[in-house]
């Protein structure tokens, strides 16, 4: 049934062993390649400022042990407040993303009616064509909305770019959950909310977390539209925020470290939360 | 009283019609079989009755009223599907609590319901568990105990048992049939199984591209087809035909040259058939024997032996080509490539005209219903 779609049955042991080791080795090769700005970045966030230009790849030793870029960061910038914005922006646009795409994809695999494909071509045009073309006009919008400097205006310009992809992954989801449960709900005299919210979304539970890890990685990392639509004081995320210790002529790389170093927590923390769901979606139907 | 009428339905999908104006008439607590080859429209027919599709023609009635633009959920029908269609993530008491939690009844109230329905099927054991935790028999159950609670006017079942393997198939069929009797409400049940329609049904409806072939008992089917269709449909194995023209015709029956040249008879009316008309025989293999006691008598080479025991099937090849089923005894000693002789009785023939109608059998058995029976004998004690 509906679980078999999340079980990759291909994946089985029968692999012969040289196969794996070959599999295994490429993706060590990957997981390496993707970890080692990361490591560059902690491991230079606890050193002094001369240790880092001295031996950036050197792990901190006790003469080149530093706090003083999470000092400046804590205590002289206002690093909290970028971190609410942030925080604030990227759950906000995560679950109106996760709330309407279910929706739509919902709508638009549910109900036959006029303008149902005109409005999937839409969709997936805003996968296609990448939300920044638009900034212009983006930003001409929200001057007219008097909305320039408010975390709304992000909030609005990340649930459109989150949508597209949103609607076609959860689309493809909820495809596959069989007619019959839908049926049997309507039998029961259950609501078309309902069924919405109480059949389809539990179903689609590790569809959700799959899209909200897709949808909040490029949201908390975003420059551009902070950097356009929200740049004054109140309303800077945390990757505008950090811009401050980047000057023309000095950088304050220990705080730049350090600031990036807190930066990754919150997203590492969501990122387990949704692939708990991940996995549990994955052995859910596994006895079957 | 939860009569269901079908007045003229129709339904197409685009410019294509799939039902052909069905007419049916079902009495209040009548098992109504549903049956025929895949894609006849039978569960097409099932969905418009629940209320799942929009009927393009003809009218619906449950109890007395029109129910053609009523949701499923106002029709007072409960439906039973084939891949049981319980909700995954929710225990068995949840998946058949739900309903009557949407129709606002008080918890006490839910719960007598659910625990009475999961005694009647033997489930209440199963009540905290989630549906991937039991095996397809106890799934079965659960979907059915989701409709009883409902206490419907009409049980709609489409294909239930055809997902349970063989043992548990004959033993729920059995278990649908008690409850059947227990709870005397109106079933509608569909199924491609002839001997499931036989067993359970009061009524076997067969259904053919979207047209009714015939409606009645299960035995008046099996005795009395009213076309070759039905004929060769119910019954297992099926009825052999063999084609002949009629060389006699006689007020009790009928003389038919089968085409390598063989003469028999067959007890039906002639009808409006003329001596020379081209008719297919029919006969049963249950109805055929070994050897040459009876009056006809026919000829061929065995290409294959059934052994099943209490019977044999012995499958051979007529001089003319024509191929048939015979049932032998379990004792028969036939083996492969042996020539041998089967007869029939011309009582136990069925003849059909050219365009597959029957003609009516003059000498047939009984052909009332159980049900029928049962309330004759309580007549006739009283």
């Amino acid at each position: 049934m509906l679980n078999q779609m999340t079980i990759p049955q291909k994946l089985s042991i029968k692999h012969g062993s040289g196969k794996k080791v070959m599999m295994h080795g490429v993706l060590m090769i990957y997981t390496f390649i993707a970890l080692f700005p990361i490591f560059v970045i902690i491991i230079n966030a606890f050193k002094t400022r001369k240790a880092i230009f001295k031996d950036p790849l050197a792990l901190p030793t006790p003469d080149t042990f530093s706090m003083v870029g999470f000092e400046q960061v804590l205590l002289r910038s206002e690093f909290e407040l970028f971190f609410a914005n942030s925080m604030v922006v990227t759950l906000l646009s995560l679950f109106f993303v996760l709330l309407l795409g279910a929706m739509v994809a919902f709508a638009l695999t549910e109900y036959k009616f006029r303008g149902n494909l005109f409005i999937a071509i839409l969709f997936a045009m805003g996968i296609m064509i990448p939300i920044r073309l638009g900034t212009v006009s983006i930003l001409n919008l929200m001057s007219n909305l008097n909305l320039v400097n408010t975390l709304t205006a992000l909030v609005l310009v990340y649930i459109a770019q989150g949508l597209p992809l949103a609607v076609y992954i959860l689309s493809e989801f909820i495809r596959q959950i069989p007619k019959e449960l839908k049926e049997a709900a309507r039998c029961d005299n259950v609501s078309e909310y309902k069924i919405f919210f109480t059949i389809v979304l539990p179903l689609i539970r590790p569809a959700l977390a799959t899209v909200a890890v897709f949808t909040m990685i490029p949201i908390w990392n975003d420059l551009w539209f902070p950097l356009i639509l929200a740049p004054g004081e109140g309303n800077q995320t945390i990757t505008l925020g950090v811009q401050q210790f980047i000057g023309q002529y000095v950088t304050d790389w220990n705080s730049v470290l350090a600031a990036l170093t807190l930066a990754i927590v919150p997203v590492l923390v969501l990122y387990l939360i949704f692939s708990r769901q991940l996995i549990r979606g994955l052995t859910s139907g596994a006895v079957k | 009283m939860a009569d269901v009428q079908l007045k003229n339905i129709k339904k197409n999908y685009g410019d294509v019609e799939v039902l052909h104006g069905i007419e049916l008439d079902i009495k209040h607590g009548e098992f109504v079989v549903l049956v025929g080859a895949s894609g006849c429209g039978k569960s097409t027919l099932l969905r418009l009755i629940a209320g799942l599709e929009d009927i393009s023609s003809g009218e619906l009635s449950i109890a007395d009223r029109v129910v053609n633009n009523l949701p499923p959920a106002k029709r007072g029908i409960a439906m039973v599907f084939q891949s049981y269609a319980l909700y995954p993530h929710m225990s068995v008491f949840k998946n058949m609590s739900y309903g009557l939690k949407i129709a606002g009844k008080s918890k006490a109230d839910i719960r007598e319901k659910v625990e009475e329905a999961a005694r009647i099927l033997h489930i209440d054991h199963l009540l905290d568990r989630l549906p991937r935790e039991l095996s397809g028999g106890q799934r079965q159950r659960v979907a059915i105990g989701r409709a009883i609670v409902r206490d419907p006017n009409v049980f709609l079942f489409d294909e239930p048992l055809s997902n349970l393997d063989a043992a548990l198939r004959v033993k729920t069929r059995v278990e649908i049939s008690k409850l059947h009797q227990e709870l005397g409400a109106t079933i509608i049940y569909v199924t491609h199984d002839q001997v499931e329609a036989m067993t359970l049904g009061d009524k076997i409806v067969v259904m053919n591209e979207g047209r009714v072939e015939q409606c009645g008992s299960p035995l008046e089917l099996y005795q009395h087809p009213k076309t070759q269709f039905v004929a060769g449909f119910i019954g297992s194995p099926k009825m052999n035909f063999m084609d002949g023209r009629v060389s006699a015709i006689n007020s009790e029956y009928l003389d038919i040259k089968l085409s390598n040249g063989t003469i028999t008879q067959a007890h039906v009316e002639s009808a409006d058939l003329a001596i020379g008309d081209s008719v297919t025989i029919g006969i049963r293999p249950e109805h055929m024997q070994e050897g040459t006691d009876a009056e006809m008598v026919l000829e061929g080479q065995v290409t294959l032996v059934e052994q099943l025991g209490e019977a044999s099937f012995v499958y051979m090849q007529l001089d003319d080509g024509a191929e048939i089923i015979v049932r032998a005894s379990g004792e028969s000693t036939t083996t492969i490539g042996e020539r041998i002789k089967v007869c029939f009785s011309p009582v136990s023939a069925h003849v059909f005209s050219q365009s597959g109608q029957a003609m009516r059998r003059l000498k047939a058995g009984n052909v009332k219903s159980h049900a029928e029976l049962a309330r004759l004998k309580a007549v006739g004690a009283g």
